[in-house]
């Protein structure tokens, strides 16, 4: 057993590879008589230059080229570069291609939440080291878990062509229109899903979360008519409402040399902010289903949830929400006449932002006379979250001074884990180290 | 025929060194007619694509501080796999986890064997090194032993 520290000393607390998350991180903190002197969130995970490897590229080819940014969303990075093309080509996808984008969306939410939720983050409330050894525990829910996380990867392949890296995607709409026959064989495993899954949420609510407050700014897309996942104007829960192009005037990235992902943040008064599945229910909870609404009130969620440690809750509620929504589609869908909106290149500049899974993705291009790509710009979710992760975990150590350094550094992942951070997306890892003196 | 044939995954990515390992032991295989499947998705996908199979052999790049270029085999029904061993992980969910999942939730094939190559290197576009490419063939031609040929 490791002693708990006197507060008149230092410690240096090092994670050097944070497991459970996507890419490659670590956390450096050192603590100095009761006091943090540094904290420092890492991520080393190579920078892969994506956006200037884009340069001189087809318009059309930037849905497949940053697909590839992501294995767990990609369609996060698809759909944002195909609607800011359509946006610099001055066309619109609407009726029924609209609801296939949004279908195959609901599919990377559910099996990207998940995956996290059930995998990944519900071993830290459990005690337990991994999924490994929940499904020893209680091997039902990890085969509910499984269960889900392939439906979500099901609608993907029925939608997109393949369940990892889709390919039917394009500028436009589609390459093919799924089977009227395919998609509707979703819906009896749909039916079952929404049950199975509130099942989950409910077990989650019932985790002892550690009690962290924070006031966060919430910054989530927002759409007129639905629960905006991918399509909507830039809002915050202290007033900001702008339209997706304007998101370069409000929201800045700073290089830190701790990071090779660059750190987002607001323009006024550089402040963090937090995006992802907590902001979007703050901000649009009137607009989740009656099913979601009462499944995350049973689960024990307020209207408002500030603390970051039930975003594995909300994570879970957004679930239900993206199976009902899927059903809903798939139980309506008709074959359309045409797979996609004829594009003609000319020049341009164009902004496309969706939810994904860990918050907004914003995309911006330049395009020449020919269709040709000038300029690229992409802001992954967890970029603009550094910030605001930091900013966590700051609270977080100091309300846990007394802990042991193995119980603090375990608190510390968990919190990080809080964000489902996809670094690898971010750095366009995690290590992390406690250092007491 | 085709039955005798077990469910042959090699996992990695070729696009990293040493990595490629498995995929180019599938190469391999395939090349001599022999059904492989190459594979760089997470440990939870790799579960469902043995799910129902009866015979299974998994081949993955392994970092265990052996000597490089070194074939380890392992029967899955005798011994837990080790883990910290494999080098596919995404989210930390590997070769062994999907295994030891799978065992957990009893649905571990009646035969698995997991076959892991030594690297070294694993550089983004590097190539295999000289004793992995030693290895890959090694490790086809135990594989066709154990399907039991003729091939």
């Amino acid at each position: 057993m490791t002693k708990a520290p006197s507060v008149s000393t230092t410690r240096k607390i090092k994670v050097d590879a944070l497991s459970r998350v996507e890419g490659e991180g670590a956390l450096d903190l050192h603590i100095q008589n009761g006091v943090i002197k540094d904290l420092k969130f890492r991520i080393f995970e190579p920078p892969r230059f994506f956006e200037a490897l884009l340069r001189g590229r087809d318009h059309s080819e930037a849905p497949d080229i940053t697909s590839r940014i992501c294995g767990i969303c990609p369609i996060a990075y698809q759909l944002g570069a195909s609607q800011a093309m359509e946006d610099a080509l001055g066309i619109s996808v609407t009726g029924p291609l609209r609801d296939l984008r949004r279908l195959i969306y609901c599919g990377e939410w559910i099996e990207s939440h998940v995956l996290h939720a059930a995998m990944l983050h519900a071993p830290d409330f459990l005690g337990l080291d991994d999924a490994l050894q929940i499904a020893k525990v209680n091997p039902e829910l990890v085969k509910t878990a499984l269960r889900l996380k392939k439906l979500g990867n099901d609608i993907l392949d029925v939608v997109g062509g393949r369940a990892v890296h889709p390919v039917n995607l394009k500028v436009g709409g589609f390459y093919k229109v799924p089977t009227k026959a395919r998609v509707r064989e979703l819906i009896e495993p749909l039916k079952w899903a929404i049950d199975a899954s509130r099942g989950v949420t409910l077990a989650f609510g019932g985790f002892d979360f550690p009690d962290f407050d924070y006031d966060y700014t919430c910054v989530s897309l927002r759409h007129a008519d639905e629960y905006a996942i991918h399509e909507g104007r830039i809002v915050s829960n202290r007033g900001l409402d702008i339209a997706v192009k304007e998101f370069p005037d409000h929201f800045l990235e700073e290089h830190v040399a701790h990071s090779n992902a660059l750190h987002g943040m607001l323009r006024e008064g550089e402040a963090a902010y937090l995006t992802g599945p907590i902001a979007r229910y703050n901000n649009n909870y009137d607009q989740l289903s009656q099913l979601a609404k009462s499944t995350a009130k049973e689960a024990g969620l307020g209207r408002v949830v500030t603390n970051p440690f039930k975003s594995i809750v909300v994570r879970m509620v957004e679930t239900v929400y993206a199976l009902e929504e899927s059903l809903r589609i798939a139980s309506a869908y008709e074959e359309p006449d045409g797979s996609c909106v004829t594009v003609a290149p000319h020049a341009g500049t164009g902004h496309g932002c969706t939810e994904a899974p860990r918050g907004i993705c914003y995309h911006r291009y330049q395009l020449d006379d020919a269709g040709l790509i000038l300029r690229a710009t992409i802001v992954p979710p967890t970029a603009q979250n550094q910030k605001q992760i930091e900013a966590d975990l700051r609270g977080v150590v100091e309300r846990n001074l007394k802990l042991d350094d193995e119980k603090l550094k375990w608190r510390c992942e968990q919190t990080i884990r809080n964000y489902d951070p996809c670094i690898s997306c971010a750095t366009h890892f995690l290590k992390l180290s406690v250092k007491r003196d | 025929m085709i039955d005798r044939i077990p469910w042959i995954i090699g996992v990695g990515n070729p696009m990293r060194g040493d990595d490629g390992a498995a995929s180019a032991v599938v190469d391999y295989l395939l090349a001599q007619d022999i059904p492989a499947y190459a594979f760089d998705g997470d440990g939870a996908e790799l579960m469902e694509m043995w799910l129902g199979q009866s015979r299974v052999i998994v081949i993955d790049a392994a970092v265990s501080g052996a000597e490089v270029g070194t074939v380890h085999r392992f029967d899955a029904h005798l011994a837990e796999l080790p883990r910290n061993f494999f080098r596919h992980s995404t989210h930390q969910f590997g070769v062994a986890e999907a295994v030891e999942m799978a065992r957990a939730l009893g649905r571990l094939p009646a035969e698995m064997i997991v076959y892991g190559i030594e690297g070294e290197n694993f550089t983004l576009g590097g190539p295999l090194s000289p004793q992995v490419e030693q290895a890959v063939y090694q490790a086809a031609e135990r594989i066709k032993a154990d399907i039991g040929g003729p091939y």
